[in-house]
């Protein structure tokens, strides 16, 4: 099979730009109604007819690479396919046309569902309440943390630290340190957990830690309940990163391994789609005694009626306007209705099936640092690739090549050359088949084809260095640079 | 669970006799034994439930509806919709590997170059979740750029963005004072600004328009007592068609809610957090950027570029977060955008100021009605004051299909009997009509 992506030159819309004029016999001044000297002299954004900005962005989309063009891999990002009804539903009036500020006797249906899915999210958590407010898994920590923080206060205690493993996604130490703890990284020990290590660096200081399992390797860390118990002994909180819930829906939740507080990525489990970085949602789910430090409004059940409730008087407050990405919660509360309960535990254990299948088609071609059972992903290290002369990164990229989306690379850290696979439920034997042997044959192919890979993409590799250099983020930039250089 | 051949298949490859044996690693004391939750339905199922659910929502196409207060109605090109309708762009994930996503990265940087004309700032990122968080990050970043332990803050600005402001900055340590604004004009009091501007303040935010609809009309005069301070400017973007742009009035950082450019109301979310800064700060900025480059064939080519800013490579030292954003909603910004064009979104502006002139003298003209409560310059909003109760006037309104504006006598006391309206260019001369009829029944 081959694979060519779409291939165009695409000026940029400002290009057009220039030789426009603007109108003048346009009024700016409305009549009056607002001052000359609060108006703009100039406005250089370019004039086009539809046609033409259509053709642009057609060719643009051509041009991007999506779930629905193929397999995409991307450990912990869980790039799963899309039901389209989901999308389709979050077009109605009924909820693309209502208003945050309206009335809620004219919102009930809305609030009804956003009440609903929290029940749902409950549920697979392991968790006695839920808010729905935070925007993103990042936005999720934020608010767990917070809550951390408001819990030690409320109890006259001062503690400034968060321990997470040297495993941990980014977002977790900039999260924790963005709510004003500072972050203690500590090494794993065999891809888990040093337990010694944990205890060693936990003391009256600690508010909490921060895991997520299965964790980043994809490897389900067995003594979660220890972990927890100690902490606990400890007076401090332990935060699930929900970003692997894929994993484990069904099996187990971060309710039965004693978490505390759990941050949902509705982007991710529950399928509603990365919209290329973004809209995600990433709702926070506390058991009873953390639930009065929630985010405002809460949504109230009473007689069949729904209410907000802003009377929390131990909120940590509001972590972003409105409700949450109500849009996102919508695609996610239809998915899960469609999956119901047996669904939902299904995508797990095929995902955790993909996962193993691939893992062990692959892992004698590269290596497999700690062995066993995976759950929905799992780390090769690509060090085998050093003695064809290569580095993961042109592994990853000779995959483009083959219609395949890279995996994610070089992430986690404890990984040498780390090449982090994620294939989804979604995803047929068939593709993960047809995976496995472009993978192998990229093994056999002459160094200098990875090396110079991709070749079949829009855009050959990127001059990241001119980039960074050159530091042009605006057409508006680019402009004053050309300019200066005259 | 049953499960299809291929999976029997697979099972059997690994040397497994049941799914259960692939998840022996999770020990018995964690284990939750299934969901409690209903069975799933086919898809014409859901769509009947959803349909009976949601038909109790009344909607801008069901109900005349007269909300603002930094979410707008507008109305999305039937263009607009395709473009981000396309799956290329909503199935796919962050640009991580370029080559593959070209389509995404130029779409992210036409947005970042359509809204640095706009605000007139060189620099701007591919989006925050929104305007709330934007102003939270601003926060922060003015005490990163100016130092200090506090920042001050019109009290003119959305209590929403407040209440999210006040959690960014106590996560930080940071003191948030009021600045008040002038009862006449209901721009900045710079009296009040003046008197609080002591050692330890890092910046300013103000909003032009601000949340009363006013336009700033003294934003030389803010820059001049700021000094070295930083000056954190929020906008709704769309008056920028035709304002003059805050990079022009010596903004440091530039925030608002792009929602009003091809992005539906959502009941408040998914919307889009506008975020631009001087070229000087930009290390310290949060957020994504796209930078222009060139592949190593030399073509034309964007990438993510300054991501040692990043959490994913900062860790805890990052400047953000952030990680997803609102990357798709940009991509409908620039497709809005382009679509409409100057001349369009000029016309645009020019409409919703028209709009706003028209229903507020008309409102002005029925006794027992005042608008607008303050004599600034306007773009597509304004406070009407009552005699009468407004939470009254509102459940009146709402009997009769129409829903007024924003009642402000909970958030801004002070204000006494006043509605926030907001008009835009979805509003024809028969909804103002209606409105008037109404109120004139009320009166
Ligand atoms: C393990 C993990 N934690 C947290 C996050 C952050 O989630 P988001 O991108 O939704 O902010 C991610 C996603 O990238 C992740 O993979």
């Amino acid at each position: 099979m081959r694979y060519h992506q779409a291939d165009y030159d695409v000026p940029l819309l400002f290009e057009a730009c220039d030789e426009q004029k603007i109108d003048d016999r346009f009024d700016p001044t409305i009549g009056g109604a607002i001052p000359k000297g609060l108006l703009r002299s100039d406005l250089n954004i370019p004039d086009l007819p539809e046609r033409d900005v259509v053709k642009h962005f057609i060719n643009l989309s051509q041009m991007n690479f999506g779930v629905d063009n193929g397999l995409y891999p991307l450990g912990s990002c869980t790039m799963k396919y899309n039901p389209k009804i989901c999308d389709e539903v979050v077009s109605w009036p009924s909820v693309a046309s209502i208003h945050p500020h309206q009335d809620p006797s004219t919102v009930q249906g809305a609030l009804r569902l956003m009440h609903e899915l929290e029940g749902m999210l409950c549920e697979i958590g392991g968790v006695d309440a839920v808010t729905l407010q935070p925007a993103a898994g990042a936005q999720g920590e934020y608010t767990g943390i917070h809550i951390v923080r408001a819990y030690h206060e409320a109890r006259g205690e001062k503690r400034n630290e968060v321990i997470l493993p040297d495993t941990a996604h980014g977002t977790n130490p900039a999260s924790a340190a963005m709510v004003g703890y500072d972050v203690l990284e500590i090494p794993s020990k065999n891809g888990c957990v040093d337990i010694e290590a944990l205890k060693a660096s936990i003391s009256s200081d600690t508010a909490a830690f921060m895991l997520t399992n299965p964790n980043t390797l994809g490897i389900f860390e067995k003594d979660v309940k220890e972990i927890a118990g100690t902490l606990h002994d400890a007076g401090a909180l332990l935060y699930y990163d929900g970003a692997n819930l894929n994993a484990i829906m069904g099996k187990t939740s971060p309710g039965h391994m004693n978490f505390d507080i759990v941050h949902f990525n509705l982007h991710k489990t529950f399928a509603t789609p990365h919209g290329g970085g973004g809209p995600g949602a990433g709702p926070v789910g506390v058991k009873r005694y953390l639930e009065e430090f929630l985010p405002v409004p809460r949504i109230i059940e009473k007689d069949g009626k729904y209410h907000l409730d802003y009377d929390q008087p131990k909120s940590i407050g509001k972590v972003k306007a409105y409700f949450g990405n109500f849009g996102v919660l919508v695609r996610a509360y239809a998915y899960m209705m469609m999956q119901g309960g047996p669904g939902l535990e299904a995508a797990s254990e095929n995902a955790v099936l993909n996962s193993n299948y691939l893992k062990d088609k692959l892992k004698d071609d590269f290596e497999l640092p700690y062995g066993g059972l995976r759950k929905h992903e799992f780390v090769l290290s690509g060090k085998p690739l050093k003695s064809k002369g290569v580095r993961t990164l042109d592994f990853a990229k000779r995959l483009l090549d083959y219609g395949f989306h890279a995996p994610t690379i070089y992430f986690p850290i404890i990984v040498d050359e780390a090449i982090m696979i994620e294939p989804t439920e979604t995803e047929s034997k068939e593709t993960l088949d047809r995976f496995v042997d472009v993978c192998k044959q990229i093994l056999k192919e002459d160094p200098e084809i990875l090396k110079t890979a991709p070749h079949n993409t829009s855009r050959r590799r990127m001059d990241e260095a001119k980039a960074a250099r050159d530091m042009i983020f605006s057409w508006r930039g680019y402009k004053k640079k050309t300019e200066n250089a005259k | 669970m049953e499960h299809s051949k291929c999976s029997l298949e697979m099972l059997q490859e690994l040397g497994l006799k049941s799914v259960d044996e692939l998840f022996a690693d999770i020990p018995k004391s964690v284990r939750s034994g299934g969901l409690r939750l209903p069975e799933g339905m086919s898809e014409i199922d859901l769509k009947r439930s959803l349909e009976t659910m949601l038909s109790s929502n009344r909607h801008a196409e069901s109900m005349l509806n007269f909300l603002g207060a930094g979410i707008y109605h507008h109305y999305i090109p039937s263009a607009v919709k395709m473009i981000t309708g396309r799956s290329e762009f909503i199935t796919s994930y962050t640009p991580y590997q370029p080559e593959i996503s070209q389509g995404m990265l130029q779409a992210l940087f036409e947005y970042q170059s359509y809204i640095a004309e706009l605000t007139g700032m060189d620099v701007v990122n591919s989006s925050m979740y929104d305007a709330s968080t934007a102003l939270g990050e601003a926060v922060l970043m003015s005490t990163r750029i100016s130092g200090g332990d506090t920042f001050l803050l019109s009290r003119a600005i959305s209590p929403e963005r407040r209440r999210v402001a006040e959690l960014y900055a106590k996560g930080a340590d940071i003191r948030l004072v009021d600045v008040d604004f002038d009862r006449a004009s209901g721009s900045v009091d710079l009296n009040d600004l003046t008197s609080k501007l002591k050692d330890g303040v890092s910046g300013f935010y103000f909003e032009t328009p601000n949340f009363f609809g006013v336009i700033e009309s003294q934003a030389r005069e803010i820059r001049g007592l700021l000094d070295k301070r930083t000056m954190v400017v929020g906008v709704n973007p769309m008056s920028l068609a035709i304002l003059r742009p805050p990079g022009d009035l010596g903004a440091d950082i530039v925030i608002g809610d792009a929602q009003v450019f091809g992005a539906p109301m959502s009941f408040g979310g998914p919307t889009i957090g506008l975020f631009g800064c001087r070229p000087e700060h930009v290390r310290k900025m949060p957020g994504r950027i796209i930078g222009m480059t060139t592949d190593i064939e030399g073509r034309a080519a964007y990438c993510m570029t300054l991501q040692t800013r990043e959490q994913h490579i900062r860790r805890s030292k990052a400047t953000s977060n952030i990680c997803t954003n609102e990357a798709l909603l940009a991509v409908a910004a620039a497709a809005y955008l382009s679509v409409v064009g100057r001349t369009g979104l000029r016309e645009i502006a020019a409409t919703n100021v028209r709009n706003m002139q028209s229903l507020s003298s008309r409102i002005d003209s029925i006794s027992g009605f005042g608008a607008p409560l303050f004599k600034g310059a306007h773009f597509n909003e304004f406070i009407v004051r009552s005699d009468r109760d407004p939470f009254q006037i509102h459940k009146t309104l709402l009997t009769q299909g129409i829903h007024g504006g924003l009642v402000l006598a909970n958030m801004f006391p002070e204000l006494g009997n006043s509605t926030l309206y907001a008009t835009t260019e979805m509003h024809t001369k028969e909804d103002h009509d209606r409105l008037l009829g109404a109120l004139e029944g009320i009166r």
